[in-house]
């Protein structure tokens, strides 16, 4: 870098504003490095907590992690593909690691659907059907919490605080709820989803609409519009676009979330998941993982290119 | 401004009919979508079968589920015997503590000499019907089974005939003299009580009353119509009667089971066996400070914090100790996946390292973590490493360098140039035109993106926790797989909300801070 001559003596408003200049970047240099030595503190002591309760100990369990990577191996390298398919295979003793083709969905004498498939379509119609319930419910409320639709301040506030606690409440409470209830089964994985995307899209929604262009309004309120047909024929074409873009990416987070909410009891390729991961049926495990990773590629794709579509190339990926 | 008269229009729409001539996609579309999506719902209530799960959905249990939330149940039971003697019972671990005389459960006490028949050396065998006090399962290590609960170790295996060698049904008789109650009353409200006398039992609900007669034999019998709010499902048996929130009572020939219910949550802070149970605060701050010692090897604060922590039903501290985990899970995941994106992403962004094979490796990479599911990596790592909070951090690691690393390399790829071309064009070192050129323009939204990370992985470490990451989610899965503990839900349930908003609020102001109110 170029050089800087130190040697000229600098003027008296020169060298004030030059310890100025040192004051201010030595208190930055100061913040800098106490910032970070706080966070440093807070990992180290966080990392021991973590260790400390923990049930097995980072480093004495380090090798065994590796042994069990060798134990997801599969007693050959058809077998998962067995197992995606639901085919039988040669090492069938008649226990639950390789009973293969009972889980068949049978639908006619000689066509059937493999059953992680099944499952997965399970997740995904979970994913599906509760963001279209999120969807509706967000939809109705986002213009009563929009900050340019309703003036009423309590109305707008109450609608709010109702969305952001939808959100925070944890999903898991409200599975367990309604497990509890209706009994395990894909239902309260629809419903604890569902509850959550209203909070979620219901938030992204209002959003949009405060960040709607208001003279089409203006022009239908000038003609003596009621307000639903404002609302109807100025705001809502305006944002469908977006809406529909977060509605896709919420369809995403949702297929997630539903295979999370299916390990702990509401069905779907995620229990199928947990039980032949904590079985150790390592066939049956790597083609569900192979299932879900690609679904879940699938599905990524496919919402952003019809967002790419829809909305052009904003990046919407942020915020989930 | 040109304004076109009525007929202008009209001639310049003839002129032009296709500019004005609506596609039918456009015009049918949003209707053909909303069809589609009523369509796709009548599928899934068949595919779900939804109608027969609601069908079957066991209502009258919500209600009182939802009631545990913020209420508890006192469930005396006052056992007739034949010969007119009654007994009040409370089942064991009652949130009463031990032989509790409640105010509202009025007896009439004498002594009595009785003649009994018991089965030989009686052992009691009774079910617990009251919640064991480790109500909390064990969890274990794979998530699969629960314990069995406590209840069966309480049972005596093969009970001793005590020496009956003729092996007949053993029964003894004799004569003892003890206290007996002759006549309970409970009182439920201000104006709904139940007086229990061994052949009768009146029930008063606000001007209402109904008189019930226990006898003879099995028979239960009521004078008059039923009110709505009793019910007799089957003549001659036992009778339900209703207060409402307040609890109900189960009158039977042979006894009365009482549900009373209490708004609140019992024993919060200590529990029936600590020595400070039942005191007012006055008293335990009296007993702290001046007391004698509850046990010689502690002060009586410390006694009385021990008591707190190690509440039997409430387990302050392996609840707060699972919150903390759960904290740590989300912040020391987000720390590592920000602290290794964040060189993966100057290797993935196209202008920043012009290799294409080298990029596109790098996004491979981040697509590949992201896609991995959380759930996979929790899942994997809880069996390497064992239930706890490691499992959860590794998890989240795995994920976020993925999304972080998208979001990162996204963001330098839409940088402005000018900045590294002037710091280039002066000399600088490749490091250097990083730091000086690239830093200052990304580093608030890496850390923007990082901070909303942060609070969202809150919400998820939840979640993942529950399939053995670790956790307060673990905790609340067990405590709500029991049905008995929705009031130790409730209480988690507050912690996770307050940490939820919390966060919200730290990490909504520091990224406002950081990159200005545009960010939110």
């Amino acid at each position: 870098m170029a050089t800087v001559d130190n040697t000229t003596p600098l003027s008296e408003a020169g060298r004030v504003i030059e310890t100025h200049w040192r004051e201010m970047t030595s208190r930055r240099r100061l913040y800098t490095w106490g910032g970070l030595a706080v966070v440093l503190l807070a990992l180290s002591g966080s990392l021991w907590f973590a260790n400390e309760t923990n049930a097995g100990k980072f480093f004495d369990r380090l090798p065994y992690f590796f042994d069990f990577f060798i134990d997801l191996a599969p007693r050959d390298a058809l077998e998962p593909f067995r197992a995606l398919f639901d085919l039988p295979s040669p090492y069938d003793d008649g226990s639950f690691k390789y009973n293969y083709p009972e889980g068949r969905v049978v639908l006619t004498s000689w066509l059937y659907v493999p059953e992680y498939f099944y499952k997965m379509l399970e997740t995904l119609n979970i994913a599906l059907l509760s963001t279209l319930i999120g969807f509706t419910f967000g939809f109705l409320l986002c213009f009563l919490a929009a900050k340019n639709l309703n003036s009423n301040r309590w109305l707008r506030g109450t609608v709010r605080r109702i969305m952001e606690f939808l959100r925070a409440f944890p999903e898991i409470v409200i599975a367990g709820f309604f497990v509890a209830i209706l009994s395990i089964g894909p239902i309260p994985a629809i419903i604890a989803v569902s509850i959550h995307t209203v909070g979620a899209l219901g938030k992204m929604f209002f959003e949009v609409v405060e960040n709607a262009d208001m003279k089409a309004e203006e022009g239908l309120r000038a003609v003596g519009a009621s307000w639903v047909e404002r609302v109807g024929y100025a705001i809502v074409p305006q944002v469908m676009p977006n809406f529909m873009s977060y509605f896709l990416l919420r369809l995403e987070i949702n297929v997630r979330a539903s295979t999370i909410i299916g390990a702990v009891g509401g069905g779907g390729i995620g229990e199928a998941l947990r039980l032949s991961i904590s079985r150790g049926h390592e066939a049956k495990t790597i083609a569900i993982i192979f299932l879900l990773f690609t679904t879940i590629v699938a599905v990524d794709q496919f919402s952003a290119w019809l967002r790419r579509r829809l909305v052009g190339d904003q990046a919407f990926d942020f915020g989930r | 401004m040109t304004s076109l008269e009525a007929t202008d229009l009209s001639a310049v729409s003839k002129r032009h009919p296709d500019v004005f001539r609506s596609r039918p996609w456009k015009r049918y579309g949003p209707l053909m979508l909303i069809l589609a999506v009523i369509g796709y719902s009548f599928y899934c209530w068949w595919f779900f079968s939804i109608g027969d799960a609601l069908r079957k959905a066991n209502t009258d249990i919500a209600g009182a589920y939802l009631a545990d939330w913020i209420s508890w149940e006192a469930r005396p039971v006052i056992d007739i015997e034949s010969d007119g003697a009654m007994t009040i019972t409370f089942p064991r671990f009652s949130p009463l503590g031990s032989d509790p005389r409640p105010d509202w459960l009025e007896a009439d006490r004498e002594m009595r000499t009785r003649t009994i028949t018991r089965d030989a050396p009686a052992v009691e065998t009774k079910a617990l019907n009251d919640k064991i006090s480790n109500s909390f399962m064990v969890p274990d290590a794979k998530g699969t089974k629960p314990e069995n609960g406590g209840a069966t170790s309480f049972m005596a295996p093969g009970a001793p005939t005590g020496g009956n060698a003729a092996g007949e049904t053993a029964t003894v008789t004799e004569t003892v003299r003890e206290e007996v109650v002759s006549r309970a009353v409970v009182t439920f409200d201000s104006a709904d009580r139940v007086e229990i006398l061994p052949d009768q039992a009146t029930v008063t609900r606000g001007d209402e009353t109904l008189v019930i007669r226990l006898g003879p034999g099995e028979n239960v019998s009521v004078d008059g119509p039923l009110p709505e709010w009793a019910e007799q499902k089957y003549e001659g048996r036992k009778v339900i009667a209703r207060f409402g929130f307040a609890g109900r009572a189960e009158i039977d020939h042979d006894g009365v089971k009482v549900y009373k219910r209490f708004l609140g949550w019992e024993n919060f802070v200590f529990d029936t066996n600590s020595a400070f149970w039942g005191k007012s605060f006055g008293e335990v701050m009296s007993m702290i400070v001046s007391g004698e010692r509850v046990n010689p090897a502690r002060s009586n604060l410390g006694q009385a914090w021990y008591d707190i922590l190690y509440n039997a039903e409430w387990q302050h501290l392996d609840v707060w100790t699972k919150l903390l985990q759960t904290i740590i899970m989300a912040f020391v995941g987000t720390l590592f996946a920000t602290v290794v994106a964040f060189p993966l992403a100057f290797i993935a962004a196209r202008n920043i390292t012009p290799n294409r094979l080298v990029n596109q490796l790098a996004k491979r990479f981040f697509d590949f973590q992201r896609s991995v599911d959380m759930l996979i990596w929790a899942l994997f790592f809880t069996r390497a490493f064992g239930p706890g909070p490691l499992a959860g951090i590794l998890a989240i690691f795995f994920t976020d360098t993925g999304t972080l690393g998208k979001l990162y390399s996204e963001a330098l790829e839409n940088i402005d140039d000018k900045q590294r071309e002037g710091v280039r064009s002066v000399g600088a070192a490749p490091l250097l035109v990083q730091r000086f050129g690239v830093m200052p323009q990304v580093l608030p939204v890496f850390l923007s993106q990082s901070l909303y990370f942060w609070e969202s992985n809150t919400r998820s470490a939840t979640i993942i926790g529950a399939v053995g990451a670790g956790g307060i989610g673990l905790k609340l899965w067990e405590a709500m797989r029991t049905n008995q503990d929705w009031e130790n839900v409730a209480y988690m349930v507050i912690l996770i909300l307050g940490v939820v908003y919390a966060f919200d609020g730290i990490s909504n102001f520091l990224r406002s801070r950081l990159i200005g109110e545009s960010a939110r």
